[in-house]
């Protein structure tokens, strides 16, 4: 087991928070939340060309760096730790899903795209409870040698621009996978403005079918990328709170000095270093231990879901009224905690998961 | 094979031959301590005491990864090192961080070997979390010190060869800067040790008078009126060594761990499933954090402060793990036959049978969250010293001890 970065890890770490301190000054984030596409296309495509993380855990194969999950979990933390708005996490979870299948010719079409950061992908679930692991509701059925799709899928991440969606659907009484260009998109108001989504409806939308099945072990990759976000935007709120406590004065003292904020802050640090260990450990096991994966996935997730909120929760109301206002970034850490928590599903799945694997 | 799996194989085998029999006993009688210490005799003879203490003072010089792979085989046994652990996590190292090269060679190995128990003398009536207030007076005699005072909560005390004592010797000067740590033999005249009864019914801890107590200076540890320096590095170590279970092998054994509790629950009923999954979550968090932060001293980290995060953590837990456990088993977890007769078959081992543990892991539980610093206490450190919040304003810190407001050696104040 390897809980501590390697220093390859550490210099990967320090290169992409250099690029998003150059990239995403204080108040950037905001101008581009509320604007166009709600990110910045231009700095997206540069750390795509200059940090190649649009390919970082595509195979080199197919025109990527073939970097292991350890490696995608250190880059997606510092996203998260900056709120980076734009469809990295959508597009990465949409590779793993369509790496894990094990189609190949599937992978050699579409890879090299998303590799060079010209394709935007997502993931597109559909069962009722929005749960990534439940039976989607969107059928796929065969027509003039290919297949067509059916139905909606409600919350798709980013999913208004994607250029390419991966579907499961329900062919023949089983589960597939497909990817297809098409469905009607519409944009949702979303509580996290960083962050889009948009329900897609598919009527004969044509689809083509991924052969295969990893899906099981992808979405406990996607759990485990999901958690490395979360953990960024733990240690984002709390290094925030953090400072403000040591400048903000009250009575006299500074208000980190006194015990009522002091002790909470403290736990909030109990949190974050439990978190850290536990996605390192997830991160690990998705590839070094396979074996390990299911459970460590789904303790990430039901773990770090929840303390991520709780965090970003405490550290908001600590800063007192400004906190509350539309101007301060508290509520962005806020809002994205909250929706990452039930990003894949309402997090008693991932309690329900893990009881069936530990118990 | 490599060669740390040979390590660890052979570990194995050794354990197994060794270890089963014995019982982790907090309060072992006289002939419980004579059969630990021949049993740390036997472990130091085989190589696993001292693990990754040097050669010279009776170590054996291994790595961490030997220290771990021993500690993980070890924890499917039950070794009846608990009343050493003070000695080993940390008397001991601060001996090895502060002493004399003459003090390693004298101490070191009979400690290692078990041949002498350590207790940590710091808390007093009057003076515990703030343990820099307390007011056992040493005073200098010639080559010699001499020693008044009142130690209490002293663990394993009752058993011990040697303490680790904190005295004042200064009271002129503000209180971090007038105390002196010496090393007391536990036999010399004028020592008396009296057992206290605790919430458990038995007696873990003591309370200690020293009636002119003589001690040569050549048993001083650091530097007349440096003792502070000395005593922040014991509770480094002691915090450390609680987070990562010095002496408390064979968790295996323990009756509200995870996996005790899910052998007996009713694992159909979705909240018993539901509170289990939050115990499963807890301690495994836990338990990676303290992996983490071994690894990170392994690649040349120190934990520092963060080790009282991994205290904290650890307190809590206890706490809810004894509690949930209570809860999980009903009427019959405060209720029970001394003979663990539960009229179904159950087990009979004599404390109480499974009822009789978790009653007594009620008891037990609250010590994590006292001994080795409160749980505010370390909330404190870990604000101060690992996120740098600023301090909160003091009024002893520049007053010279004799001016301050302190408790009366009986528990309450005087001015
Ligand atoms: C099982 C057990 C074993 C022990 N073994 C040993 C041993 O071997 N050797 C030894 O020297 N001692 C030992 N102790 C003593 C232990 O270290 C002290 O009990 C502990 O440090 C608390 O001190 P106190 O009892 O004086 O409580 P106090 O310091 O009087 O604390 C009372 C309450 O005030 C709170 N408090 C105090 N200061 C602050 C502050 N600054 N901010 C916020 N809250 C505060 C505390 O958290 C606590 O809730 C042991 C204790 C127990 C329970």
């Amino acid at each position: 087991m390897k809980l501590v970065l390697t220093s390859e890890q550490n210099d990967l770490r320090q290169a992409v928070r250099s690029f998003l301190s150059a990239t995403l000054p204080p108040g950037r984030v905001r101008e581009v939340m509320e604007a166009g596409d709600g990110y910045d296309r231009a700095a997206y495509d540069r750390m795509n060309g200059e940090l190649g993380l649009s390919g970082l855990v595509v195979p080199e194969e197919y025109g990527g760096a073939g970097a292991g999950h350890a490696e995608l979990a250190v880059v997606l933390e510092e996203l998260g730790a900056a709120l980076l708005p734009g469809p990295f996490l959508a597009t990465t979870l949409a590779t793993l899903v369509l790496l894990e299948s094990g189609d190949a010719g599937a992978a050699k079409d579409h890879l090299p795209g998303i590799a060079e950061g010209r394709v935007r992908a997502s993931f597109a679930p559909s069962s009722a409870d929005g749960s990534w692991w439940g039976a989607p509701s969107v059928t796929a059925a065969e027509a003039g040698g290919g297949h067509v799709l059916d139905g909606v899928a409600p919350y798709v991440l980013n999913g208004a621009d994607a250029d390419l969606l991966v579907v499961p659907a329900r062919l023949g009484g089983r589960t597939r996978l497909f990817v297809t260009t098409g469905g009607e998109r519409a944009p949702l108001t979303t509580l996290d403005l960083t962050r889009r989504q948009a329900r897609v409806e598919f009527a004969a939308a044509p689809a083509r079918l991924v052969e295969g099945d990893g899906l099981a072990r992808a979405l406990d990759l996607a759990s485990v990328a999901v958690a490395a976000e979360q953990l960024g935007v733990l240690r984002a709120s709390l290094a925030a709170i953090t400072e403000y406590a040591g400048i903000r004065v009250a009575f006299g003292r500074y208000i980190g000095s006194y015990q009522g904020v002091k002790h909470r802050l403290a736990d909030m640090h109990c949190a974050l270093e439990q978190a850290e260990s536990v996605v390192r450990h997830a991160a690990w096991a998705a590839g070094e231990a396979p074996g390990e994966l299911p459970a460590a996935a789904a303790l990430a997730q039901a773990y770090t879901g929840r303390a991520c909120f709780q965090v970003a929760k405490d550290h908001l109301l600590l800063y007192g009224g400004i906190g509350f206002t539309w101007e301060h970034d508290a509520h962005l850490y806020y809002k994205r905690a909250k929706s990452l928590e039930v990003l894949l599903g309402p997090p008693r799945a991932h309690r329900a998961r893990l009881a069936d694997l530990v118990l | 094979m490599s060669d740390l799996e040979e390590y660890r194989r052979r570990a194995r085998e050794w354990l197994a031959a060794n270890a089963p029999g014995h019982r982790a006993e907090a309060t072992p009688d006289e002939d419980g301590v004579a059969r630990a210490k021949a049993f740390m005799a036997r472990m130091h003879d085989a190589g696993y005491s001292g693990i990754t203490w040097p050669r010279e003072y009776g170590g054996q010089g291994l790595t961490q990864a030997e220290d771990r792979a021993f500690a993980a085989e070890a924890r499917d046994f039950t070794l009846p090192i608990y009343v050493f652990s003070i000695g080993l996590g940390m008397c001991g190292p601060t001996v090895l961080d502060m002493g004399t090269e003459e003090q390693k060679a004298r101490w070191i190995r009979p400690l290692l070997r078990g041949e002498e128990i350590w207790c940590q003398l710091f808390s007093e009536p009057g003076a515990g979390s703030d343990v820099a207030g307390l007011q056992t007076r040493a005073e200098r005699d010639g080559g010699e010190w001499v020693v008044h005072g009142q130690k209490v909560w002293t663990s394993v005390a009752q058993h011990a060869d040697r303490g680790l004592l904190l005295t004042r010797t200064d009271p002129g000067v503000p209180k971090h800067k007038g105390l002196t740590m010496l090393v007391v033999d536990m036999r010399a005249p004028g020592v008396t040790v009296r057992p206290l009864r605790d919430m458990t019914g038995r007696a873990h801890f003591n309370e200690i008078f020293f009636d002119g107590v003589r001690i040569p200076d050549a048993d001083r540890v650091g530097e007349v009126n440096g003792g502070w320096q000395v005593a922040v590095t014991t509770l480094l170590h002691e915090r450390l060594s609680i987070a990562g279970g010095v002496g408390m092998s064979g968790q295996s054994e323990n009756p509200v761990s995870f996996e005790a509790l899910r052998s007996r629950a009713d694992l159909g009923d979705p909240i018993v499933r539901d509170q289990l999954v939050e115990l499963y979550i807890r301690s495994r968090a836990l338990s990676l954090f303290n992996t983490r932060l071994s690894q990170e001293t392994k690649a040349g980290i120190f934990p520092g402060a963060r080790g009282s995060a991994a205290k904290l953590l650890l307190a809590e837990l206890t706490l809810f793990q004894a509690d949930l456990a209570a809860s999980l088993a009903g009427p019959g977890s405060v209720a029970y036959r001394e003979d663990g007769e539960t009229g179904d078959g159950g087990d009979s081992a004599g404390d109480g049978g499974d009822a009789g543990r978790i009653a007594h892991a009620l008891s037990l539980a609250p010590a994590m969250a006292l001994g080795g610093g409160t749980n505010e206490i370390m909330r404190n450190i870990i604000g101060d010293r690992v996120l740098g919040l600023p301090p909160e304003p003091r009024v002893d810190k520049n007053v010279p001890f004799s001016e301050l407001k302190v408790n009366s050696q009986g528990g309450g104040t005087r001015r």
